[in-house]
């Protein structure tokens, strides 16, 4: 299991792997906002969070197309049906491993990025925490529309289509937590909780739907 | 130690009942299309010779379809439910087929849900669109169901997209109360002007019977829709399997001397 | 230990590719799978490794080796398809510490392998840079490091040199005689000592064909 998570880093992390271009995808879409709604450093900060949210969903997206895919092509999905070890587990360790390169680093990069559109620190330290809890989700999401569309030459855009309307309330309530953080009679407690409950959810029946459809996907 | 040709009894059934389905089709449906005809001609009459509603005037016959349209979308996803899980419990032949047909309806009837909405709230709300709990989850039903259809035309075996389909309506369906409720947090957090209190049952009977009827209508409309999209369903694979069995016969020339 | 196979028929999209096929696989020996193209040898095979579902029938192990008595008959297999299951982005040492890590019962260990395969002091090199043949040599490898008694081997000779295929050959006769199994679905002769054949024909359809 640990030798899966390893692999699955060591591949992701190498030139051409994704991890960093997903980063750099982040920093686009977030210096794209200022120009597409204008330079107002209050309006940026209120969207802020919702930018960071979007940007992170988007980003989240980008490398699950080649989750199982790359493992369908050359063999490796075969032998791991053929592994001790629980297919399950195998696409939780997977889908962990996606979120290591994605969605943690997307959180590492928030305090930057929030600088650059002037948000808050509470509202920082919030983007922070609500990512942190929420990306997992789509990753695990992500895993059961990653399975479903392996053997399709082009998967990814039919993958964002399913996963993102799934995704729906997780931004909802992640971009609700941060707003509420910083407005003042809105308690953050409960949307935070919410995330959290999402992704745990997801956590557990995105590995199981996954492995069922791997597995009835091979041919 | 030879493959031996067995018409064996699980063949037999898997081919069996859909054509034993076909035959029943053609029995029932010109009753099915002839009471649905009549019984959505009763509806739209009552529902147009209602009186104005003091409040809505006579934009309140938008309800009229309406209401059954926003039914018939949540009962086409619980169609599509009971297939998915057709396919993956049952492993009947024909719980896909229900499934895949009950889309491109549930997604019709969730537009004509949207559309007649829209229209209802322009004079309502004064514009087309609000971020309404209702309207919100709608929209994301309909992209749902779109993203679905798009599955099922992107797998090319029938069995296999079967499985992968089910799957994803079975996540979609366990998500929807999630979706229905982060979407009603939303919408009462950002104080949007919801309005949309029809229906209910302090509804008055003078519209209540026509909604009724028209209910039924509807529900008669999808049995007839579903049944006709079942039966082309079942038709189209037919003669994909035909043609799969020809190309075969042609690729293995050599074939027919070894056999046997 | 015994591979049995009863009236398996598998499916593939709609058309029933076996049906009702039975026959037994005993231990140190090997089958050899013949048909021509389509007549379901590669299904065969993936069926046994539990890599499709079947319509009917059974696969079982009988007396099978007290280190795998727990284990599914998947979990006792090889498969060796038409890929190698290694990423190109890393070296070859890398790749086959992976599936030795993650597959279990560890037998050799990853310079030996490479040794028995003619390929040492490869360790280091990314499998990208290999040619095909040499790739197939890694796929072999990777049957080494791990031990499981039942190769699946789906045409494992090809790309191979004439001198691989006889390492190759010795490979699988060691195999046989320390107690495994062998299914090879296979144009060639694989150069095997004691190997039974089956010849699979078309599934005579109904119809006109």
């Amino acid at each position: 299991m640990t030798a899966l998570l390893a692999r699955d880093l060591r591949l992701a992390l190498r030139s051409g792997g994704g991890a960093a271009t997903a980063l750099l995808f982040y920093l686009a879409v977030v210096v794209a906002m200022p120009f597409a709604v204008g330079p107002n450093a209050e309006l940026l900060a209120t969207i802020g969070g919702a930018t960071l949210w979007i940007g992170a969903l988007l980003a989240g997206l980008l490398g699950l197309e080649r989750l199982f895919q790359t493992d369908h092509e050359d063999g490796s999905l075969d032998q791991m049906m053929l592994s001790p070890v629980p297919l399950p587990a195998q696409v939780f360790v997977k889908s962990l491993a996606h979120w290591l390169v994605t969605g943690l680093p997307l959180t590492v990069m928030v305090p930057v990025f929030g600088l650059f559109l002037g948000m808050q620190e509470t509202a920082i330290a919030a983007s922070i925490a609500t990512l942190l809890v929420g990306t997992p989700a789509i990753s695990f999401i992500g895993a059961v529309g990653a399975a479903v569309t392996v053997s399709l030459p082009r998967g990814g855009l039919l993958l964002s289509v399913l996963v993102l309307p799934l995704c729906i309330p997780v931004l909802i309530f992640g971009v609700g937590a941060i707003r509420a953080a910083v407005t003042e009679p809105d308690p953050f407690l409960p949307p935070f909780l919410l995330v959290t409950a999402i992704s745990l959810f997801f956590s557990v029946l995105g590995p199981f739907a996954s492995a069922y459809a791997l597995r009835q996907g091979l041919d | 130690m030879t493959t031996d040709a067995a018409n064996k009894p699980s063949g037999l059934t898997a081919l069996a009942n859909p054509t034993r389905f076909l035959a029943l089709v053609r029995i029932v449906l010109p009753y099915l299309v002839v009471s649905t005809v009549l019984l959505l001609s009763i509806g739209l009459w009552m529902g147009f010779s209602v009186p104005d509603d003091y409040q809505q005037g006579r934009t309140v016959r938008i309800m009229f379809v309406h209401v059954p349209s926003v039914w018939m979308a949540m009962g086409a996803y619980m169609v599509m439910v009971s297939g998915a899980l057709g396919v993956l419990v049952w492993r009947h032949p024909l719980a896909d087929v229900a499934a895949r047909s009950a889309a491109p309806i549930g997604a019709a009837f969730t537009f004509l849900g949207l559309a007649t909405g829209s229209i209802w709230g322009r004079p309502m709300w004064g514009t087309w669109w609000v971020w309404d709990a209702r309207l919100t989850s709608f929209l994301v039903l309909l992209i749902i169901y779109l993203g679905l259809i798009a599955l099922w035309n992107a797998v090319e075996e029938p069995a296999k997209s079967a499985r992968m389909a089910a799957v994803v309506v079975l996540v979609g369906a366990l998500n929807i109360p999630i979706i229905r409720f982060s979407v009603e947090w939303f919408t009462t957090l950002h104080q949007g002007p919801s309005v949309m209190r029809a229906g209910g049952p302090s509804l008055a009977p003078h519209f209540l019977y026509p909604l009724l009827v028209m209910g039924l209508a509807f529900l008669l409309l999808f049995f007839t829709l579903h049944l006709m999209a079942m039966r082309n369903e079942i038709l189209r694979r037919q003669i994909r399997t035909a043609q799969r069995k020809a190309a075969r016969g042609h690729r293995n020339p050599v074939a027919r001397e070894t056999s046997k | 230990m015994r591979l049995q196979i009863e009236n398996l028929s598998v499916k593939r999209g709609e058309e029933l590719v076996l049906s009702a096929l039975s026959f037994e696989v005993q231990q140190g020996r090997a089958l050899i799978v013949r048909g021509h193209n389509g007549a379901g040898k590669s299904t065969l095979l993936r069926a046994i490794a539990g890599l499709l579902p079947h319509e009917s029938g059974r696969i079982l192990i009988a007396e099978s080796p007290p280190e795998f008595a727990a284990a599914s008959v998947p979990q006792l297999c090889h498969y060796l398809g038409g890929d190698n299951a290694m990423k190109a982005a890393m070296s070859v040492g890398e790749n086959l510490k992976f599936w030795r890590d993650f597959s279990g019962q560890t037998h050799l260990e990853i310079d030996e392998a490479l040794d028995i395969v003619g390929l040492d002091g490869l360790q280091t090199v990314p499998f990208a840079h290999l040619s095909t043949g040499q790739r197939r040599r890694i796929g072999i490898a990777r049957l080494l490091v791990n031990y499981r008694p039942i190769w699946i081997l789906d045409e494992p000779t090809s790309g191979l040199d004439a001198a691989s295929e006889e390492q190759f050959a010795a490979l699988m006769n060691v195999h046989l005689e320390d107690g495994g199994l062998i299914i090879a679905a296979t144009h060639v002769p694989l150069g095997l000592e004691s190997a039974d054949e089956l010849e699979l024909s078309e599934v005579s359809v109904e119809g006109n064909h």
